[in-house]
């Protein structure tokens, strides 16, 4: 079981409150948990990666156990502190500065 | 007694204000989408408890919501606006081509007799449609063949921000672009052409006649009447009495011919509204009052209307969606400022009030007369 945390502004959309918790058949990677989230929650579809080209969008990170995961490709795969739901993915809105 | 719903679109959410035929005692609903991006809500014109919506952040894109109680309840649907086939370039601020990158939603326009069709006006300019209540979207890609590769934004971006449906005929489409101008399709999209014949713009041009590139703001127009446009450009005041194939200069004595908004009255065609802001370098209004001014005569002469309105120490700015008209007699006029007023008049402009007053800032107002 993996625990996702969302922002603000994705738990509305998905309507969920506190943490999201997936489980992802096969190898777990970034790529596999971002299909599993969209799977569940297809509100999210295009927010977190666009439409078609599933690249990630510019202000959303991805941490996970302190590590930046945003830059990671999608066939990366997660820590094991995450596949075991020790710690949660942080899907993150980036800070808007000023 | 008719009812008054008032939808309004903020950079932090939206709000609903509904009052009785009076328009007197105001309810605020809201906010709905807290800390979203609304662009803009539009009700159906046949089915008034259909609404769209919006909805838009710079870090999770586009949604588009949908109400089918009037905004009590909402179901987001489709969000996903492809450009049709190879996308294309158009200039960039470099002189090169750019690619078009869809950026946001800025106006929905559901159709005239079906609410299950609905067009959407998109960053970088193009024109949408969906004809299952926004379930999914096709563009209409004729607009941006109308010397589209020499559309070149502006500094608030290049989008479609109004769509007019003609309701004597369901083939005429106006749109505008700001920095590309008004398009027109008579054969209900499949082709336009541009309909800026008359509009000079010797500051942001180097051809001030050409035929596309006029930064555009809004155009209006009465629906008995939809041949006769009105047009708040960049800079000037301009009517077209022929669909927009050529337009003349109305400014008269405006205190300022810049501004966004302009409306026109529900029952008095020749009767219309602008909101003058100081210049395109200080947008707010001049010598610090916010003043609408009205045209009885379809221009040229324009009487400024202060009762109510701030006359002092006022900079705020009024953007290009944030205007708009009931259908009561006295016809009432709406609009909503960058600090979060929205003001209202239920006697054609003479009298104002602020119904609401510290909400985020304004980016467009709709206006819903219901029975």
């Amino acid at each position: 079981m993996i625990r996702v945390v969302l922002p603000y502004h994705l738990r509305t959309l998905a309507r969920v409150d506190g943490e999201v918790e997936l489980e992802l058949a096969g190898v777990p990677t970034l790529g596999t948990l971002l299909d599993a989230l969209e799977d569940r929650y297809p509100s999210l579809r295009g927010t977190i990666r666009d439409h078609g080209t599933l690249r990630r969008r510019p202000f959303v990170r991805f941490f996970a156990c302190k590590e930046d995961f945003s830059h990671e490709p999608p066939d990366t795969l997660l820590p094991e502190a995450i596949t075991t739901g020790a710690e949660p993915f942080m899907i993150v809105g980036a800070m808007a500065g000023g | 007694m008719s009812r008054i719903r008032v939808l309004v679109g903020t950079r932090k959410g939206a709000f609903i204000l509904t009052a009785d035929g009076k328009r007197e005692q105001w309810e605020v609903n809201g906010p709905l989408f807290a800390g979203w991006e609304m662009y803009h809500l539009k009700g159906s014109p046949v089915a008034p408890e259909r609404l769209y919506a919006s909805q838009t952040s710079g870090w999770f894109g586009q949604q588009v919501q949908r109400s089918d109680d009037g905004g009590k309840t909402w179901e987001q649907v489709d969000s996903q606006f492809h450009y049709e086939g190879t996308p294309g370039t158009h200039q960039w601020y470099d002189g090169t081509q750019h690619p078009w990158e869809f950026k946001r939603i800025w106006h929905l326009e559901p159709s005239l007799t079906d609410p299950d069709i609905v067009y959407a006006g998109a960053e970088d300019a193009a024109l949408f449609k969906s004809q299952d209540g926004g379930k999914s979207w096709r563009e209409l890609p004729g607009l941006r063949s109308a010397k589209g590769h020499l559309w070149q934004p502006g500094a608030g971006g290049m989008a479609v921000h109004t769509i007019l449906l003609d309701p004597t005929d369901p083939n005429r489409v106006f749109v505008a672009i700001s920095a590309a101008g008004v398009f027109r399709t008579d054969d209900a999209g499949q082709t336009w052409k541009a309909a800026n014949r008359g509009l000079k713009s010797p500051y942001e041009l180097p051809d001030p006649d050409a035929e596309v590139g006029h930064c555009v703001h809004r155009i209006a127009f009465h629906r008995s009447r939809p041949g006769v446009l009105f047009m708040q450009k960049h800079w000037d005041v301009m009517r077209s009495d022929n669909a927009g194939d050529s337009w003349s200069e109305v400014s008269g004595n405006l205190p300022s011919d810049f501004g966004f908004p302009i409306d026109v009255h529900a029952h008095e065609p020749e009767t219309i509204y602008v909101v003058p802001i100081k210049s395109d370098s200080e947008h707010f209004p001049p010598d610090g009052k916010l003043r609408v001014y009205r045209s009885r005569s379809g221009g040229n002469e324009w009487e400024a209307l202060t009762n109510g309105l701030p006359q002092k120490d006022c900079y705020v700015n009024v953007l290009r969606d944030a205007m708009a008209v009931d259908a009561l007699d006295p016809c009432g006029i709406y609009f909503g400022t960058t600090g979060g007023q929205v003001y209202a008049s239920a006697d054609s402009g003479d009298t104002w009030t602020a119904i609401v007053r510290d909400l985020p800032a304004v980016l467009s107002v709709e206006v819903q007369t219901l029975p």
